[in-house]
């Protein structure tokens, strides 16, 4: 029996690398998909265009200039003048956003009255949007602390020197200091590149496994195997034990890129990441085998992949957060397998999660796995006979 | 050219359509599905950030900093800690995002004097979520300290501060992701009908031998392809209106400016992406390879490299470069000026233009190779 299957499996091996369509299908998803998700998928806000307009022109003005400046999140690119410049800038899409000074600021700020600042910030892209102005928001009131202490200061001082009393009181001062956990640069690719793993092993087998199996159907090859002693069972696993090693392999793949290209800590056990690798796959092996249980050229074989992959992926928590979907939307994501799968390879890289915390996820995919695989086992046995 | 001929290619098509469920699926439930999904379900909205609070120090002092937090739609305080490890666990477990950490002798030292810290603790896993979360928190806590130190002796009493940001959010003042994504997805749609649909027809043609049969009719070549695109451009103009139609209608996605131009420059880029489709089954006539090839360079850069989804100014400038290539960046940016900021032609005359050339461009291409095919 095991002859028969290392046969099949040989000659699968064989038909994959040969064909130059199935090996493109191989290396090219996982390289393309690193690629753009760890260089040109970016959500860090860096160096955004702002322009300056400063209708005050004083000292007090240019050093919140040069706090602007002197961020790393902010680059001048226009200092228009009239407000018919700044409607133009804007509707380009030319500055995310501007910053405008308006006249008398230095008076007000050397009285101590109140003075405004204009930030106005363009919304197209609400996330860019957000941390934009987060971070305008923040130059504004670090610029203001600073005034506000050495007025108080130069309030202080003189009061309690001129009654020569002791030392002036040092005014309280309540900060904030924000520890950023598992990401702290704050790279959206660390975040991207763990969840590319999914995707890849998703995409690939899925679509390897289906069209193998059409394949034959399509050019009917499948005839000739039936009449071969070889069994229904183990033609499955013939077909499927080689795409579940491809599956491993462009997990590895995905690793070592993510470590020695694009340098994401990988915190948790690898061995353990391969162990659910083998459980996601499963699934994926088992949506495969189903896909060609209901097409009949490799055509619609990828159609159909992509019908399942496309959604699948959307509501798996990899770009859009899972908290963020209407609460129904949230309970149905418990009935997709690459949500487990998603935050297992997350938690495991990013926070070196182990079984204790990832094993319920670990028991939905067994659960999940067992059950598409079965039932697309046996709704593949009826096809055949 | 014959209009009749042409005619026939085109009700052929429909018909072909209809009752092939698969293409239908991909014409049309497709593009619903879609539009249901960022309609509804995908946001990139940070709000009721789950966040844990470990309050040491139990004072009047720390419940107002609290207070603050709970006021905020920003957050959602999930509940109290009572000791760090607690927070520690939360956030290794994925049950909150924030966790607030007063210190024992917050209270003491604020009343005293001293400059009390506080610390948040975030998961920046998700780095975009929590770049935002973390400009949030900085709005509640510094404005806060501010107010202490106005409040403090010798700090004047006055309770403002004596520069004030003042934020103005233009075009999308909500700032809701669901209105920056849903115009740009017309695009994408588009881009599946045009170039992915159209590519296959073509290929399933040749693939099954019919080509033959028809090129043997005394239908021309750009008969055939015209009648084709015809089909499928009535299908594109069928999706782009259910699109706008949900969009506004349903899911309140702003449409600030000009119909009548957004459905021309629609059309001006289903033209193009049409003719994109017929060039890929020129050069291939095999479906998988067509499918294969529509997918790399229409759908995947529609989809990452539009700017439909992820900004374009914060990818490096080689991947920026690559960006003007495809077509789908200047619609998509066409689209979100329109619906977004509301303007028109007058601002988006070069995507406009981009477009045209794009089409023509393209045209010309096709027209060369079928001749070549052919002969």
């Amino acid at each position: 029996m095991w002859q028969r299957i290392l046969g099949i499996i040989r000659k699968e091996f064989l038909q994959t690398l040969k064909d130059t369509r199935t090996r493109g299908l191989l290396f090219g998803p996982p390289i393309l998909q690193l690629i753009l998700f760890g260089y040109a998928v970016n959500m860090d806000i860096e160096r955004a265009r702002i322009a300056w307009v400063d209708a005050d022109h004083t000292p007090e003005s240019r050093d919140l200039l040069a706090a602007f400046q002197g961020a790393r999140t902010f680059r001048v690119t226009a200092n228009p003048s009239t407000d018919g410049e700044i409607q133009d800038l804007m509707d380009h899409g030319k500055v995310q956003a501007v910053v405008r000074v308006l006249p008398g600021f230095s008076r007000d700020v050397k009285r101590g009255s109140p003075s405004q600042v204009q930030i106005l910030v363009d919304g197209t892209n609400s996330n860019t949007a957000a941390i934009v102005a987060g971070y305008a928001g923040q130059i504004v009131t670090t610029y203001a602390a600073k005034v506000f202490a050495a007025q108080q200061n130069s309030r202080l001082i003189p009061r309690t020197s001129m009654l020569g009393g002791p030392a002036p009181a040092v005014v309280p001062m309540l900060t904030s200091q924000s520890r950023v956990w598992f990401n702290p640069d704050l790279k959206s690719r660390v975040y991207f590149i763990p969840g590319v793993i999914v995707n890849i092993i998703a995409l690939v087998t899925i679509m390897l496994t289906a069209m193998s199996i059409v394949r034959e159907k399509e050019i009917g090859t499948m005839e000739q195997l039936m009449v071969t002693p070889i069994r229904p069972a183990e033609l499955i696993m013939g077909k499927l034990l080689p795409f579940a090693m491809v599956g491993i392999l462009e997990v590895v793949l995905v690793v070592v890129a993510a470590r020695l290209v694009f340098n994401i800590p990988i915190r948790g056990s690898i061995p353990l990441l391969l162990g659910c690798a083998l459980l996601f796959l499963l699934t994926t092996l088992g949506v495969g085998l189903f896909i060609s249980t209901i097409s009949h050229t490799q055509q619609q074989a990828m159609m159909s992949s992509f019908f399942f992959f496309m959604p699948a992926m959307l509501l798996s928590g990899f770009a859009f957060p899972i908290r963020n979907m209407p609460i129904p939307v949230q309970y149905l994501t418990y009935l997709n397998p690459l949500r487990y799968f998603m935050r297992i390879v997350r938690d495991l890289f990013l926070k070196g999660a182990g079984v204790e915390s990832l094993w319920q996820s670990m028991l939905a995919l067994a659960l999940f796995g067992t059950a598409i695989l079965g039932l697309s086992a046996v709704r593949f046995h009826k096809k055949l006979d | 050219m014959n209009l009749r001929r042409t005619g026939a290619v085109a009700r052929k098509e429909f018909l072909h359509i209809l009752r092939d469920g698969r293409s239908l699926t991909m014409a049309l439930a497709l593009p619903m599905l879609m539009i249901l999904l960022f309609g509804y379900a995908l946001s990139l909205d940070v709000d009721r950030i789950p966040t844990i609070i470990y309050d040491s120090d139990q004072s009047p002092e720390s419940r107002e900093l609290i207070s603050r937090f709970q006021g905020s739609r920003y957050f959602l305080i999930l509940g109290a800690a009572t000791d760090y490890s607690t927070i520690e666990r939360k956030i290794d477990a994925d049950e909150c995002m924030l966790g607030i950490v007063i210190p024992r002798d917050y209270s003491n030292n604020l009343l005293s004097g001293r400059s009390p810290q506080v610390q948040l603790l975030f998961d920046g896993s998700d780095s975009n979520t929590a770049s935002i979360a973390l400009g949030y928190a900085n709005s509640i806590v510094q404005p806060y300290a501010a107010q202490l130190r106005a409040q403090a002796p010798g700090g004047g009493g006055a309770i403002k501060t004596p520069v004030d940001a003042r934020l103005r959010v233009l075009y999308n003042s909500r700032l809701k992701s669901k209105d920056y994504i849903v115009p740009g997805l017309i695009g994408l749609i588009l881009m599946i009908i045009g170039a992915l649909l159209t590519s296959l027809t073509l290929a399933r043609e040749w693939e099954m031998g019919t080509m033959e049969q028809l090129l043997s009719t005394p239908l021309r070549p750009a008969e055939v392809a015209l009648g084709k695109m015809s089909a499928y451009f009535v299908l594109g103009l069928i999706d782009m209106f259910l699109t706008i139609i949900v969009g506004v209608g349903i899911f309140q996605v702003p449409q600030r400016g000009s119909y009548v131009f957004l459905v021309a420059s629609g059309c001006l880029f289903l033209t193009g992406a049409l003719f994109w489709g017929i060039l890929i089954s020129a050069l291939t006539r095999s479906q998988l390879i067509a499918y294969q090839l529509a997918m790399l360079t229409s759908f995947l850069p529609a989809f990452l490299l539009s700017g439909f989804v992820f900004a374009i100014e914060n990818m490096p400038i080689p991947v920026q470069v690559v960006t003007h290539l495809f077509p789908t960046r200047y619609f998509v940016t066409i689209l979100k000026g329109i619906f977004l900021r509301g303007v028109g032609i007058e601002v988006l005359f070069l995507e406009v233009s981009l477009l045209a050339v794009y089409a023509i461009l393209v045209f010309a291409v096709v027209t060369k190779r079928l001749h070549q095919k052919v002969a």
